[in-house]
């Protein structure tokens, strides 16, 4: 009682919060990706010390295309985390759906872009078909996409046939991961997307200042603004001084621009949060519960499906492993890691970004030092372990702070 | 719709759970600017009445009448649609949603486009409604763009009743706004209650503490065992006469010598006056 009362007295004197009260919700909110970054920086350092080749662009390149499938099967799976939910069956339908592709390609010889584009409609069915199994039969979507993993691996056995590996030539399925652009082309776009990305910051601003609301202070955007510009100025100088910029990097930073706008600027991607947050509240308000549902496994099939099309593309090859091995857990674990709540409601699409990048720094490092698989594992065990302490940790501050 | 017609009039509203009569013949109406503060035991009807107001659970029989004209309230919709909003105990917030996105939760506001990947959500334009509505009800929480789930109990609250002015009700009920709030808390959500029948809506406000009743209703109606069981003006009765009603004590006749024994079933209510304890004490030994 005396907390609720102590809250209370300090309501009373303002609506405004104390700068030492603003900092906190910064550090607490909006900073959980400067964490990140912190942590990417750190594993920089630890591995550059030991291995000068890491940061060279030539590895800087490669660690780009390392993360492109897991980083775009990041970006169904926070969809799916911000429901609370799971979904287990992404890695076995990312294989599925890149041996569908290869499949059509080659052996029934379908124009590439249809192969692709059935490849991606097998993953939004599968999506749908779980989305709809979980939704209208109330069953643990951990059961039914645990089902689907097993389900679906025995159907990429099932497609590939008796020889159980099958290379895909086509140059433009093959492009998709190895099409590097030119360093003029790279910087066009970079000024390109830097000068969009200022007149959308401004617009919003001169938006919020002309209709009187608050905290319409600059400062954090244009600090935002100078970051994110040297981010994109600095990596497209890097990728320019190696191959140039990869097709793939532009495909996953697409989606996940995109994929973030939907969650965070369309009434669907609202509903998202409000049925991770109360789905009982969101019912209420008049929210379609089960279909955001069925939208969200929907998008969630559809991304392995994209990311399981860039790994063939990569290999020039799908086989009986694609979409095997720690691909589910490391795409599920990467948006963990980089600030994704496993229970729902809280995170963004950008984690599935640094989420891959840690990932992928990590075992792209020890790649480079050569340490053997058993140390592999068990290191990025630890990693996702500290991860989620940190988050639990900042969580039970926020408690604290609502609480004092 | 003549000045002094109720908004909402209920005639012999009935309803039964299998063999129970849940509400008997009740009587009930809300003017415009007018608090009813709605009381009774547990278990005297008193949701069951607000839940067929608001369609969750219609009545077996009985007529409603909205602004006069006789009307049928089967579902939720048909309450809103007419103007009656329900903020319920649990309030249905979203803890991680701020508190111009619960404000706006199922009515969002986009910006114009074709589409609904390319209709925006118009943050600003309901950053700019949201502000101007709650400093109209005087709302106090530190920023619209604050977690609900970091406000404050009263602060929820509040936040909770302004969302369903969003629809522009008439009448508004509200179910135990102020159990578990603290005192000052209680003060904050009373007064907002307040300037609700500034605006000239009619308000329900069930609860079980007195106090609280009557410190804003001008009506209070009683309900005991599924029966309206009395109607105060809140100036003019006393809280003695409003607890002899709810229990069934006391001189209109309805209860006597069985509703003692049923008081007794019911240690905990606070409330009970004096001079009834000691005979019921005796009346099971």
């Amino acid at each position: 009682m005396s907390d609720v009362d102590t809250i209370e007295t300090t309501e009373g004197s303002g609506p405004q919060l104390s700068p030492r009260q603003t900092l906190r919700r910064v550090i607490q909110g909006d900073l959980t990706s400067l964490r990140v970054v912190f942590g990417l920086i750190l594993i920089a350092i630890i591995f550059q010390v030991q291995e000068p080749r890491f940061l060279s662009a030539e590895n800087l390149t490669n660690l780009m295309l390392q993360i492109t499938t897991i980083g775009l099967i990041s970006v169904g799976i926070v969809y799916v985390l911000l429901l609370g939910e799971i979904d287990l069956s992404v890695g076995a339908v990312s294989g599925l759906c890149g041996a569908v592709m290869v499949v059509l390609n080659v052996k029934h010889g379908w124009n590439p872009y249809l192969s692709i584009a059935a490849a991606v409609a097998v993953g939004a069915a599968i999506g749908a078909t779980q989305g709809s199994l979980f939704s209208r039969f109330v069953v643990p979507s951990f059961v039914v996409t645990l089902a689907g993993l097993l389900t679906w691996e025995g159907a990429l056995l099932q497609v590939l046939g008796k020889t159980g590996s099958l290379n895909v030539t086509d140059p433009k399925i093959t492009g998709l991961a190895n099409i590097f652009y030119s360093s003029t082309v790279g910087w066009v776009m970079a000024i390109v997307v830097v000068v969009a990305y200022a007149l959308v910051l401004a617009i919003g601003f001169r938006k919020r200042v002309a209709a009187g609301l608050a905290d319409s202070n600059p400062l954090p955007l244009i600090i935002k603004f100078v970051a994110i510009a040297a981010v994109i100025i600095g990596a497209v100088a890097i990728l320019n001084s190696d191959r140039g910029v990869p097709l793939a990097l532009l495909i996953l930073l697409g989606f996940v621009v995109v994929m973030e706008y939907v969650v965070k600027g369309t009434t669907f991607g609202r509903h998202v949060f409000a049925v991770g947050g109360n789905a009982e509240a969101a019912r209420r308000a008049g929210i379609r519960v089960n279909g955001v549902r069925v939208a969200v496994f929907t998008i969630s099939g559809s991304m392995a499906a994209v990311g399981g099309i860039m790994a063939a593309s990569r290999l020039f090859a799908v086989n009986q492993n694609s979409g095997g091995n720690e691909l589910l857990l490391l795409a599920i674990a990467g948006p963990v890691i980089a600030g994704t709540s496993l229970f729902g409601g809280r995170g963004s699409v950008w984690t599935a970004l640094l989420g891959a990048l840690v990932i992928g720094s990590i075992s792209n490092g020890m790649d480079l030092l050569g340490l053997s698989s058993p140390v592999k594992l068990m290191v990025t065990g630890g990693v996702l372990l500290l991860a989620v302490l940190v988050d639990a940790v900042v969580r039970l501050q926020r408690k604290e702070t609502r609480a004092a | 719709m003549s000045p002094d017609q109720p908004l909402l009039q209920l005639e012999g509203i009935s309803k039964q759970f299998g063999p129970v009569q849940a509400l008997d013949r009740v009587d009930f109406a809300v003017s415009a600017g007018e608090v009813v503060g709605l009381v009774g035991d547990n278990g005297a009807g008193k949701s069951t009445l607000v839940k067929a107001i608001a369609g969750i659970n219609s009545a077996d029989s009985g007529t409603i009448r909205w602004q006069g004209q006789e009307v049928s309230i089967n579902k939720p919709q048909d309450a809103t649609s007419l103007g009656i909003a329900t903020v319920y105990q649990d309030l249905a917030l979203a803890d991680n949603l701020d508190v111009v996105a619960n404000l706006f939760l199922g009515r969002e506001e986009v910006s114009p486009g074709v589409g609904s990947v390319s209709r925006r959500l118009d943050e600003v334009r309901m950053e700019h409604e949201a502000g101007e509505l709650l400093s109209n009800l005087a709302v106090t929480i530190p920023s619209l763009r604050s977690e609900v789930g970091m406000l404050s109990g009263g602060q929820r609250q509040q936040v909770a009743v302004a969302r369903s002015l969003l629809g522009e009700p008439k009448v508004v009920m509200l179910d135990e706004p102020t159990a578990a709030l603290g005192v000052p808390q209680t003060k904050q959500v009373l007064a907002l209650i307040k300037r609700l029948r500034e605006r000239d809506l009619g308000v329900v406000v069930i609860s079980h503490n007195l106090a609280d009743v009557f410190a804003i209703a001008d009506r209070i109606f009683v309900l005991r065992l599924g029966k309206g069981a009395g109607e105060f003006r809140a100036s003019e009765a006393n809280e003695d006469q409003v607890v002899a009603a709810i229990t069934g004590l006391g001189g209109n006749g309805r209860g006597g010598a069985k509703a003692v024994a049923e008081k007794l079933l019911e240690p905990n209510t606070p409330d009970a006056p004096e001079g009834a304890d000691k005979p019921s004490e005796g009346g099971t030994e």
